[in-house]
């Protein structure tokens, strides 16, 4: 054993909880809920200003929630999470003391400073940019100042995760080789650094233009630049929430791989591939040629769908196999019918698993085909396909785990049960719904990142027909349940953190009920006798929806105006 | 599990079950296809990118619209002219805070040389209802051969946020047999 530190021993694992890494989990977790709360408000002031019947906010009001939206969810709430899954399973996972806690301590405060510069920023109304910023249109210098000190945090917090690993490794705090969901995490993390780096690269030079220090910055350059930021960063989140699926999946049904090599291969391509997909928001834009932009959308021959598409068995598959040991065996489907529905930490994972599938996976790669592309660009649908997997993958895979953080991080009994239980399925179904209707509304041409789809104070008149004005009414409405589920999650959370019964260092949680011993359910040596039919029907339901769902896009494009 | 160091010290010789091995040829052959697909259909396809751009300062193409307007302009709508020019020309398209500068009249069938450039921040062309979405930056002249087949009017909207009027920003074209 390594050097001493402070720590308790969990009575659920039996593993040691460096004290001083349990302190920063809890205060990025907490963070990262403050920030979703106040994104998701300014979320729920968009979708009621685009709900035309309702149309909220004035036009200027409109563009700065829209700004403030997307940097408080897409960047600040998702990373500070991440930042909590890094120290979890690095210093928890690996049974290890966390590596300089101090620099953790740094970065946690670059990341909160960084993010209350930026919201000042945007909340003074100079800076209504969006989240992009795309030049020539230009913020105030602090703008993106402030995203800069959240990036450069967030690399302290990467630092600290490597250096833990190779302090477990040292003091050999674990046998073998690294669990499959730090595994995941360090690819989470890797990718983080080369997004940290894409973004260094094109902000700091934005930030001189802005106070006149350089007096031209390219826009198709800094566009392709700012997407292997902004793009990648949505890949830590798939790979993170991956993790988060493999580690729920472990916690409650003790659940293990399939097959420890095609995880991790899958989650190898991840970091090997993933990168590429800056050029999906470069598909309609002059001056790049046709072989770049296929090469680059399709992350060299869809290389990284296959390692998302291998996941998507191996998670359920997992979950079926460990079922079945405990004998849930009658027909293809009683495994899923017995699963307990009502904890929210799986029903929270296995809806993210099925929209981040459906939803927002086959929507990406039929958007992200060079063609196809352009019949969907800039349209709502880019938004719609992105709420099905950031929001409906990855928020509500970091929702559910915070139910098994409660517990075992924070040492609280989790309050408003019954609540809990409504939770996962409200704001799931909630997004779910603004994912779908923004997409039909993008599909009849209606444009993301605009105020009013009746042109009243336009010069020449457009009209977009009742159906594109359905959408958005159902948009609106979805968007409502999103919130509530958002208040509830919030509520239960905060409620818990702050005012549930505080649990002793040796006594076990009682909900959500975690089983003390992981069976070990599925062999290796069992590789050819494993059944997992249910997994089989619905991965094969995916697949048929995947092909037919493409091709039906095909035909769409094969209907526009000839143009070459 | 999943959080535990795998059971078997060697995880990497331990066999694949067939049904992964399975799924992952099939994803891959899926992922083949798809590639596939984007090229067959540069050949194959009547809807595809140019990949002719061109630099250039927004003064220049502006200089290119008022000849094409100056030549080609047949009436005046709301204040924008409207110009028809011949089948095959070039025909430029300006977006500016916050209008798509001047209205354009097509004939059904025949191909037009667009060019699509900014004056100040980034556009968005959007052709509705046809739904044809170009993304127009300032400095860079993008070239793109369109064929109206179908005789009407279009608007042409404004989808990439380009400040405070950018939801004003309505243009037009017109197609006629």
């Amino acid at each position: 054993m390594g050097k001493l530190f402070d720590y308790r021993t969990c009575p659920t694992t039996g593993l040691r909880v460096d004290r001083a890494a349990e302190k920063l989990i809890k205060a990025n977790a907490v963070a990262a809920i403050v920030f979703l709360a106040i994104g998701g408000l300014f979320g729920l002031l968009v979708a009621l200003t685009r709900w035309p019947a309702v149309h909220f906010l004035p036009a200027d009001w409109f563009y700065l929630a829209l700004t403030a939206h997307g940097f408080d969810v897409l960047l600040v709430w998702i990373i500070f999470f991440e930042m909590a899954i890094l120290y979890f399973a690095s210093a928890v996972v690996l049974n290890s003391r966390l590596a300089g806690p101090k620099w953790a301590w740094t970065g946690f405060g670059l990341m909160l400073s960084g993010a209350l510069i930026t919201n000042v920023a945007v909340l003074q109304g100079g800076s209504s940019v969006m989240f992009t910023s795309y030049v020539p249109m230009m913020a105030e210098p602090h703008f993106y100042l402030g995203i800069i000190l959240f990036a450069v945090g967030a690399l302290f917090g990467c630092g600290v995760f490597f250096g833990t690993l190779v302090i477990a490794k040292r003091e050999k705090t674990y046998e073998g080789s690294v669990p499959l969901v730090t595994f995941g995490a360090l690819t989470a993390a890797i990718i983080a650094v080369f997004t940290i780096a894409s973004g260094a690269i094109i902000l700091i030079p934005t930030l001189l233009w802005s106070v006149g220090l350089v007096s031209h910055i390219d826009p198709l350059i800094y566009k392709t630049i700012w997407w292997a930021m902004g793009h990648s960063s949505q890949q830590i989140n798939v790979a993170a929430h991956v993790a988060v699926w493999y580690a729920i999946a472990a916690m409650v049904f003790g659940a293990k791989p399939l097959s420890e090599k095609i995880s991790r291969m899958a989650f190898l391509m991840y970091i090997l591939f993933l990168q590429l997909a800056s050029a999906h928001h470069l598909l309609a834009e002059p001056g790049l040629s046709s072989e770049w932009k296929i090469f680059n959308t399709s992350y060299a021959m869809y290389l990284a769908v296959l390692g998302s598409m291998i996941h998507g068995l191996s998670v359920p598959g997992a979950i079926e196999a460990a079922q079945r040991s405990r004998g849930l065996t009658k027909g293809m489907f009683e495994w899923l019918r017995k699963a307990p529905w009502g904890n929210p930490a799986f029903a929270g994972m296995f809806m993210s698993l099925v929209f981040f599938g459906f939803i927002g996976g086959i929507s990406g790669v039929v958007m992200g085909t060079e063609q196809i592309n352009l019949i969907m660009h800039n349209t709502l649908y880019v938004p719609g396909h992105f709420h099905g997997t950031v929001v409906a993958g990855t928020t509500l895979a970091f929702m559910a785990i915070t139910y098994l953080l409660v517990p075992l991080i924070f040492r609280r009994e989790l309050m408003m049960k019954k609540l809990a239980t409504w939770q996962p399925y409200v704001f799931g179904i909630g997004v779910a719904g603004i994912s779908i209707f923004m997409m039909g509304a993008g599909t009849l041409g209606v444009s993301r990142r605009h105020w009013d789809m009746t042109f009243a104070d336009a010069v020449l008149p457009f009209d977009f027909p009742a159906a594109a004005y359905l959408m958005m009414g159902l948009n609106g409405i979805f968007a409502c349940l999103a919130a509530l589920g958002g208040v509830m999650f919030v509520v239960i959370i905060v409620g818990s953190v702050f005012f549930g019964k505080k649990l002793a260092d040796d006594e076990q949680p009682t909900y959500p009920e975690v089983p003390p011993e992981a069976a070990a359910v599925s062999h290796y040596g069992s590789s050819e006798s494993l059944k997992i039919p249910g997994t089989v029907m619905l991965v094969s339901i995916f697949f048929v929806a995947f092909v037919l769902y493409y091709f039906v896009n095909w035909k769409y494009l094969s209907e526009v105006w000839p143009l070459s | 599990m999943a959080l535990t160091p795998p059971s078997e010290r060697i995880w990497w010789r331990q066999p694949i079950a067939k049904v992964e091995l399975i799924w992952i040829i099939v994803a891959f052959t899926w992922g083949l296809i798809m590639f596939f697909m984007m090229i067959y259909w540069h050949g194959a396809g009547k809807q595809n990118l140019s990949n002719e751009a061109y630099q250039i300062k927004p003064q220049a193409f502006a200089q290119k619209a008022q000849a094409m307007i100056d030549e080609y302009q047949v009436r005046e709508e709301s204040g924008f002219p409207v110009v028809r020019p011949p089948p095959g020309s070039d025909v430029y398209l300006i977006a500016r805070l916050w209008q798509w500068w001047p209205i354009l009249e097509f004939e059904k069938d025949q191909s037009y040389r667009l060019h699509l450039s900014s004056m100040d921040w980034q556009h968005g062309f959007s052709l509705q209802p046809v739904n044809i979405n170009l993304q127009v930056h300032p400095g860079y002249d993008m070239v793109v051969t369109i064929k109206p087949d179908v005789a009407g009017e279009y608007g042409v909207l404004c989808n990439e946020f380009c400040g405070i009027g950018h939801h004003n920003m309505v243009g037009k074209i017109y197609v006629v047999e």
